[in-house]
């Protein structure tokens, strides 16, 4: 049981209620409630099998949890909810693709459609305000599997965006993105929320390219979870509690880290190995 | 026709109904192939069509013996082993490929058997070589209905699924996002793909049929960086290598020994080797002008806490 999610001003647009999943009998998310404003930015943090993914899969209606509920924008979670943009975790566009950059978000508009494609220019409008709004336009009309990893989330945001969605789920977008491309691709998704209004719930295993744009941190840990403002969050004794053992919160350079203690108590029922993982690695 | 012309032209391939017939059904089969290979490339499914074009061999062969045209023999397996490949496994790559090597197997094992009593029960003299590598000139003009019937099938089907199967292509979880039965969609394709296996079949021959499948499909898609014009442009290559493949299987009749002509599947699958040769070239250019292209121009973004 985590401390009870801080319930901010402005319309809810994503509230998942003690949500639980079981996954081959074993506990994956633990009764995890989180709770998102229009336009906020809100991070997920939490190391690598913290649940992050799987939560995502949840409200995105891939995965059925075991107990809760998502309400999307007030409503029950539907299967087809273009409230919804997704980035999913880390892929690489095939090199050998025949799709420009431009097809790609132009698939965000109307992938769901059946029957022939009508060329108009109502789609072509809103695929150029897109690749505008990620400042691809440079790179418009590249085969999409040649550009760079970051150039490929700035496009595969574009195509998440052009369903004009409410909230933008993404998993993981800054992975494998090296530090100056990390940096952009954050300060355009709060350009992107605040603006817009379009809320963003972005999974991270690290917390400090986001520190300075997040209204509300979600950390994971073994499935279970914390939210809050980020001051409320990552403290030594908000996130002990929730590890279920003493870690410490670190502040190196204006960096922070999240260290486990030296001295793990004996019942920890993790394996050695993980354990001994957190002794040496800073978590997140 | 010019006098220059002759000796590509040899005389009587214009007023020749086999030629006719041929340029007829290769063309279809060829237009058919190319946005269905298009999609098998970028699928990754390369093998799941050429298994679909081996297995058609037990439909082939079973259909001499039965006495009904080759055409519907490789239809009606080549469908229902795609359903039984879907049916099994299509969740990982890996049981994909498990699955459809089993049902392979087991199926070129009857194969062996229809094709034994082709050439010695029933004494069909050159079953095996027609089944297996084709023989476009030997195509009764009877076949043109049924294969226009499915290639408008075919076409039809994919015009009605095309964006959302492209979405699923590139990857299935943002497709699911969207709402797009993901399942069903591919199903579909498998369907179409069984189908135009099946036409590839009986133009090439069910073991050469995965050539005339992703051979222009893969050239294409180098060539091109447009979706719509890399299925267009498939199309295309796969009439030219078929085109060509005719002529010169009809100018071979002069060639030695003579008065037998090379097996025009031969020549469309050289044709279909060389063109994706010749695709090579746009696609290095493509690759070398890529990175200049698109980086340096990329706007400015204020660096957060710097």
């Amino acid at each position: 049981m985590g401390p009870p999610p801080v319930s901010l001003a402005g319309s809810s647009i994503l509230s998942v209620a003690g949500i639980s999943v079981q996954l081959g009998g074993r506990d994956v998310l633990t009764d995890v409630t989180v709770d998102i404003a229009a336009g906020q930015f809100v991070g997920l943090i939490g190391s690598n099998g913290a649940g992050k993914t799987t939560l995502l899969r949840v409200i995105l209606g891939l995965l059925a949890p075991t107990a809760g509920t998502v309400r999307v924008a007030g409503s029950p979670r539907s299967r087809r909810n273009p409230l919804i943009g997704y980035v999913p975790q880390k892929f690489m566009l095939d090199p050998d693709a025949p799709l420009r950059a431009r097809d790609l978000v132009g698939l965000g508009v109307d992938a769901h459609r059946f029957g022939i494609a009508r060329p108009s220019r109502v789609r072509r409008a809103l695929v150029d305000e897109m690749l505008a709004a990620v400042n691809a336009q440079a790179f418009a009309n590249a085969r999409v599997g040649l550009l760079s990893g970051g150039e490929q989330q700035r496009v595969l945001i574009a195509h998440a965006l052009a369903s004009r969605p409410r909230l933008l789920l993404m998993d993981e977008p800054l992975a494998n993105l090296d530090l100056r491309s990390a940096h952009e691709v954050v300060s355009l998704l709060a350009g992107i929320a605040q603006e817009q209004q379009i809320a963003v719930f972005i999974s991270a295993h690290e917390m400090n390219p986001l520190l300075g744009v997040m209204d509300q941190i979600v950390y994971l840990a073994a499935g279970r979870a914390v939210s809050g403002p980020v001051d409320a969050v990552i403290r030594s004794d908000v996130l002990s509690r929730l590890y279920g053992h003493h870690v410490d919160v670190l502040n190196v350079h204006g960096r922070v880290l999240v260290v486990a203690s030296d001295h793990t108590p004996a019942e920890d029922h993790e394996p050695t190995a993980a354990r001994d993982r957190e002794h040496v690695q800073v978590i997140t | 026709m010019s006098d220059f012309l002759a000796p590509v032209f040899q005389t009587g391939f214009f007023t020749s109904a086999p030629v006719h017939t041929a340029l007829i059904i290769g063309a279809v089969v060829a237009i058919v192939a190319g946005p269905l290979g298009l999609f098998t490339v970028m699928r990754g499914q390369s093998f799941a069509g050429e298994a679909l074009g081996d297995i058609g061999t037990t439909g082939g062969s079973a259909a001499f013996l039965v006495g009904v045209g080759p055409l519907w023999g490789f239809l009606i397996v080549g469908v229902v082993a795609a359903a039984a490949m879907e049916l099994i496994g299509i969740q990982r790559a890996r049981g994909r490929d498990l699955a459809t090597g089993i049902v392979l197997g087991a199926s070129l094992g009857l194969a062996a058997l229809f094709l034994y009593f082709d050439t010695t029960v029933h004494n069909t003299t050159g079953a095996a070589v027609t089944i297996l590598f084709g023989s476009l000139f030997a195509v009764s003009t009877s076949t043109i209905p049924l294969v226009l019937t499915l290639a408008a099938v075919v076409l039809g089907v994919l015009s009605v699924i095309h964006r959302p199967l492209l979405l699923s292509t590139i990857n299935p979880d943002l497709a699911a996002a969207r709402g797009i039965p993901v399942r069903i969609v591919g199903a579909s394709y498998l369907l179409a793909l069984a189908v135009s296996v099946a036409l590839c079949a009986i133009t090439i021959g069910s073991l050469l049929s995965t050539a005339l499948l992703i051979g222009p499909a893969a050239a294409a898609l180098r060539v091109t960086k447009r979706p719509g014009v890399a299925a267009v442009l498939a199309s295309l290559l796969g009439v030219v290598a078929i085109f060509i493949g005719i002529v010169l299987a009809y100018d071979s009749f002069d060639w030695p020994p003579h008065g037998h002509g090379w097996p025009v599947s031969f020549f469309i699958t050289c044709m279909v080797f060389v063109l994706y040769l010749c695709s090579g070239v746009p696609a290095w250019h493509e690759r070398r002008h890529a990175h200049t292209a698109g980086s340096p121009s990329l706007p400015k973004l204020p660096l957060l806490e710097a």
